[in-house]
């Protein structure tokens, strides 16, 4: 099997699941498996307006990529993609795409969930909401945090 | 010894700055500057104190409070992370 390749970035600009999807599938033939994630700005009933994703640039960028390559090592990956916004975002925007190929779809499915359960643990990003009551800084969840205990 | 402190998020926001130097005795850890900034009472106390949840960075690599600190290192101090 060649070796993994990456694609990992932290952005400003919207994310394009079609663009992540199309670099996934470049790997078709070796590859009989995609899995891609989005996660979006939910609406909470009107509770959130506005979302904005802070970050600490330069770390960041770094926990992501070192994220991507301990998944790899966990499962024979053949490309591996992990794009998460930062700044302004609206309700319904993409705030993260994960996605993973592999020869078979067990593999790519526990990837993507390992991905996604540790980048919400490991990577410096914090959520700030604001709604008709003003403003609020979203703690991180238990439910969080125990998703990604069970991949230590 | 000298380091560089870093505060993100809430704790940024609440604190009213970014960073500052911080001066810190050889073989200090984590768990000793947090320590030390909660000493600074009101708000200081309310965001570093014992039962806090902080979570920590030494030159950008994610450490536990027992993590040892070098003169010159940037230690990151923020809440837990709630991206994704």
């Amino acid at each position: 099997m060649s070796a993994t390749l990456f694609d990992t970035t932290i952005t400003h600009s919207p994310l394009h699941l079609q663009r992540a999807s199309d670099w996934l599938h470049k790997g078709a033939g070796e590859s009989g498996a995609v899995v891609t994630f989005s996660g979006l700005v939910r609406g909470e009933q009107g509770e959130v307006e506005t979302l904005t994703l802070e970050h600490y640039p330069g770390m960041t960028e770094r926990a992501i990529a070192d994220l991507a390559a301990d998944v790899a090592g966990r499962w024979p990956l053949h490309r591996v993609l992990a794009w998460h916004r930062v700044g302004s975002l609206a309700v319904g925007e993409v705030i993260v795409l994960v996605g993973v190929s592999a020869a078979h779809r067990q593999e790519a499915f526990l990837a993507a969930t390992c991905l996604m359960d540790l980048l919400k643990t490991r990577v410096p990003l914090w959520k700030k909401v604001r709604g008709p009551e003003g403003e609020q800084w979203i703690d991180a969840r238990e439910k969080d945090l125990q998703a990604a205990l069970r991949w230590q | 010894m000298k380091i560089t402190l870093l505060y993100f998020a809430r704790f940024r926001e609440c604190l009213g700055i970014d960073q500052e130097i911080f001066e810190v005795a050889p073989g200090a850890t984590v768990a000793d500057v947090v320590d030390a900034l909660a000493g600074r009472g009101s708000i200081w106390q309310q965001l570093f104190d014992g039962d806090a949840r902080v979570m920590a960075a030494i030159n950008e690599q994610l450490v536990a409070q027992t993590g040892v600190l070098n003169d010159g290192d940037t230690l990151a101090l923020f809440p837990p992370v709630s991206g994704g």
